[in-house]
């Protein structure tokens, strides 16, 4: 069934292909369908919280147990590093934001244009994460658990302030790869005219996902790169 | 309440432009494409009955291979010719693996069927069926709010269990279903096995998650016109609460089965003692998640009871709000009482304050319990089959909850920890509260879901079988238990034989009960009466429509007029069930 809004006079072969798509013939009207969407979204947003909050208690409880080993090893990340995808993920942020915007304005080539920054965005703090730091610091035997190999440890407990680092930036930057996923997708459907102001509802939930990668980032940045 | 759409009356029915959602769509192929691909919740409930009711045979089976071995302890005989013989151990030549010693095999068996049970039968069980199925009528939806993402986590669920069972068809893992570290991350060197179970568990939490999300949303935005959030049915307001806590609680099993992995693959040391990790900060997490597993159990299976007491009591039920309101209670609490199962491996003070915690769960539900009893008092009760196994519920879950108090209490936990009196206990809760009301909620809906009446005499003769059963394998355990037999073994001191026979000869009857129930639904398939549609003469949404429903579910949107258990008001005295005429005019309580 195709819901057609009745203020607009358009007959449906001649709208955009955004406002005649088909809409679940179980909600009463577009906008339920809307708020249900955003709903669901943040309930799943709650449950990622949840999921990295788990990892944050363990860090809490090592970072108790161990914290000599923990302030050795913040020592050898490079907050400039961290600072550099930092900023990366916040700018990915504002742009995907951007994109929203857009598309809920109907500039089609504007959405494009920010969403593919998103994507490259997301791109360079992958490269950043694994060429300049992982693949380096996995070199010099910085490595978690029993692999942990590096000759001038300070502290017997770094093995496991390693562990933690790999775990919680290996998880998030799964996150950050999904995300990619998800805004190319949105990238191609934007390309097949299928968002516009009465269709955004993907691209905002992406958009939410997208901010939590960062938001998690936002916490994980301090924890692990600055406080000593 | 803005347009007045009258559902039609049973009799105005047939005659309609849409079929049942069973009815076939020509060839065998276009039929299984069609259920393979469908959006329908009725038909995804459908085909989560038949995922779960499969996971439950698979963990019975190992259950009744488990009793099997426990029927003699394993002995070594001196043969007259100065040799030794070992005899009782039952399970190896049924692994084909009788060189590995019988303890080992046992335990694989034992996780096996406590993971398959928790994981794949409990969990879904009665809220992704009965749920699915009949959520959405009971609050007048057309579907659920994300009816992709229904199939979708059907799938996944199914893939879950495929890894998990596939750890199985390895060989299997010995942990128990908490796979409690240091044990899970050292035990042998073939790691696979324990990943691929993790793995599956993790998947599946997966489903859980999306299918708790799906019925949030559900509840919240596709209710009928007319139904405020107190005019819904009692199961949804179950369902409701039992979606909070998957989507509450689950995230955090799915980062501890991913810890696991990971320490078992990696060997990063988080839970491992040797390398400074914390095998008891794994429990902590598991806990966090399992404890309220136990009321994603429990909650959909009160609600449940609220349905066929009412119905079958045909008597409003008593304390609406409180019994909603307990729903919410319960799964507010339940994240708080966790570490009541690590009382052995904490310190005092802790121990204490988790202890009195536990007790506070007793209150909601003591609520709903009073409610209910208050609700039956002088009801016009029918004891057909639904309404016995909510006297068993009602029966069984007592003993059980009643039996947990020395466990909550410290003093005594500490003699009962890891006795066969935990096993005993958890059983009365579990197999009380999931499989009894799973069959009272599979009778009492049986007609709606398939159209057919199901064969009384036979279904009432199983749940005797059933009932008696289940207290003859499970009630000597308590005493077993307090005697001091301790679980997770397959040999044991002779002494306790006669009660481990008693016990195995009670599973058996539990298979014959089980057997009954399958051939009289199977037969009321084949050759059962037809359904009317409304042949209890319930007053929820769910029997305002055909039997089998509609593939819409109803002809025309529902407007409710009138509250789902006004019995006293709705319901004309004197009038059979079966031709209890569906109320016109418009009213709410
Ligand atoms: C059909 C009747 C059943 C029988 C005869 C049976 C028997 C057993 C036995 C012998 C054990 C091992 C006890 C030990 O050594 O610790 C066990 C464990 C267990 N059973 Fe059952 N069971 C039955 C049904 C169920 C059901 C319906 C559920 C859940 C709804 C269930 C859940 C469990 C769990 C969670 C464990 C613990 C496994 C572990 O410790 O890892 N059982 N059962
Ligand atoms: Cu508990």
């Amino acid at each position: 069934m195709t819901t057609i809004d009745p203020t607009d006079s358009l007959p449906a072969e001649d709208r955009p292909y955004h406002e005649t798509v088909e809409k679940g013939h179980h909600w009463r009207t577009g906008d339920d369908e809307f708020d249900g969407g955003k709903f669901g979204m943040w309930l799943f947003l709650a449950t990622e919280v949840l999921l990295f909050a788990g990892l944050f208690c363990g860090y809490a409880i090592m970072r108790m147990k161990y914290p000599e080993a923990f302030a050795n090893g913040s020592h050898y990340l490079d907050w400039r590093w961290g600072g550099l995808n930092t900023l990366v993920l916040l700018y990915s942020s504002y742009t995907i934001a951007a994109a929203i915007r857009h598309t809920q304005l109907g500039n089609k080539a504007a959405a494009r244009i920010n969403l593919i920054i998103t994507w490259f965005c997301a791109l360079a703090f992958l490269v950043v994460k694994l060429f300049l730091e992982y693949i380096p610091k996995w070199g010099e035997g910085k490595r978690p658990g029993v692999l942990f190999d590096y000759a001038y440890a300070q502290d017997p407990m770094e093995p496991m302030w390693w562990s933690l680092y790999y775990v919680a930036t290996g998880i998030h930057a799964s996150h950050v790869i999904i995300g990619m996923g998800l805004i190319g997708w949105l990238i191609v459907r934007n390309e097949m005219n299928r968002y516009g102001p009465k269709n955004y509802l993907a691209v905002e939930n992406v958009g939410l996902y997208w901010h939590i990668v960062d938001l998690i980032w936002i916490f994980l940045f301090p924890l692990l790169y600055l406080i000593h | 309440m803005t347009t007045v759409d009258t559902h039609a009356g049973p009799a105005d029915h047939g005659g309609g432009h849409h079929g049942s959602y069973l009815a076939s769509r020509g060839s065998l192929w276009a039929d299984i494409r069609n259920w393979a691909t469908t959006v329908d919740h009725k038909k995804i409930g459908v085909m989560y009955l038949f995922a779960v009711l499969f996971m439950f045979f698979l963990g019975g089976v190992m259950a009744l291979a488990l009793r099997l071995e426990l029927l003699e302890p394993v002995r070594t005989i001196t043969t007259p010719d100065g040799g030794a013989e070992v005899t009782g151990q039952r399970l190896g030549p049924l692994f084909g693996a009788e060189g590995a010693p019988a303890n080992n095999i046992y335990n694989r068996a034992m996780t096996l069927h406590g993971a398959i049970m928790v994981f794949m039968f409990i969990v879904p069980g009665i809220p992704a069926s009965m749920g699915n199925f009949f959520m959405p009528i009971m609050i007048g939806a057309k579907d659920v709010a994300f009816p992709r993402l229904n199939l979708a986590s059907w799938y996944i669920y199914v893939a879950g269990s495929l890894f998990a069972l596939a750890s199985a068809l390895v060989g299997g893992v010995d942990t128990g279903w908490t796979f409690y570290t240091p044990y899970s991350t050292m035990t042998d060197a073939d790691h696979w096995r324990l990943v691929a179970m993790i793995l599956g568990v993790f998947i599946m939490g997966f489903s859980s998650i999306l299918t708790g999300l799906n019925f949030v949303v559900t509840v919240h935005k596709l209710r009928a016109p007319g139904m405020g959030w107190f005019d819904m049915p009692l199961f949804v307001w179950a369902i409701y609460a039992t979606a909070i806590i998957q989507v509450l609680a689950t995230p955090v099993i799915g980062i501890t089965t991913l810890l696991l992995i990971f320490e078992r693959l990696f060997n990063y040391g988080l839970f491992d003692p040797r390398m400074g990790g914390d095998p008891v900060l794994f429990q902590h997490f598991f806990w966090f998640y399992s404890h309220p597993v136990v009321y994603i159990m429990i909650l959909p299976a009160m609600g449940v009871i609220s349905e066929t007491i009412t119905c079958h009591a045909r008597k409003k039920i008593f304390g609406y709000r409180a019994v909603a309101f307990s729903s919410l209670g319960i799964a507010a609490v339940s994240f708080l009482v966790w570490a009541h199962h690590m009382f052995t491996s904490q310190g005092e003070l802790t121990a204490a304050i988790f202890s009195f915690l536990t007790f506070l769960v007793a209150v909601p539900t003591a609520i709903k319990v009073f409610n209910w009893i208050a609700t039956l008092y002088k009801g016009s009760i029918v004891f057909n089959t639904p309404m016995l196994y909510t006297m068993g519920f009602l029966f069984l879950f007592t003993i059980g909850g009643l039996t947990g108090l020395p466990l909550a209490t410290l003093s005594t936990d500490m003699h009962l920890h890891d006795s066969y009196y935990v096993v005993a206990h958890f059983h009365y809760v579990m197999f009380g509260g999931t499989v009894i009301v799973l069959l009272a909620a599979l009778h009492h809906w049986w007609p709606k879901m398939f159209g057919k009446m199901y064969w009384e005499p036979g279904a009432q003769m199983g749940f005797w079988l059933v009932f008696l059963g289940f207290n003859v394998t499970f009630f000597i355990q308590f005493i077993m238990g307090a005697h001091g037999m301790p679980r997770r073994y397959a040999s044991y001191p002779d002494e306790y034989q006669w009660m481990h026979v008693i016990s195995t000869v009670g599973s058996w009857m539990l298979l014959a009960g089980f057997l009954a129930h399958l051939f009289t639904l199977v037969y009321s398939l084949m050759a059962g009466r037809p359904a009317s549609a409304n042949p209890w003469g319930g007053l929820t949404l769910e029997w305002h429509t055909d039997s089998p429903p509609d593939e819409h579910n109803f002809a025309s949107e529902p407007i409710v007029k009138h509250g789902p258990y006004d019995y006293d008001s709705v319901v004309p005295p004197h009038t059979e069930p079966d031709e209890f005429p569906l109320p016109d005019e418009p009213y709410r309580h």
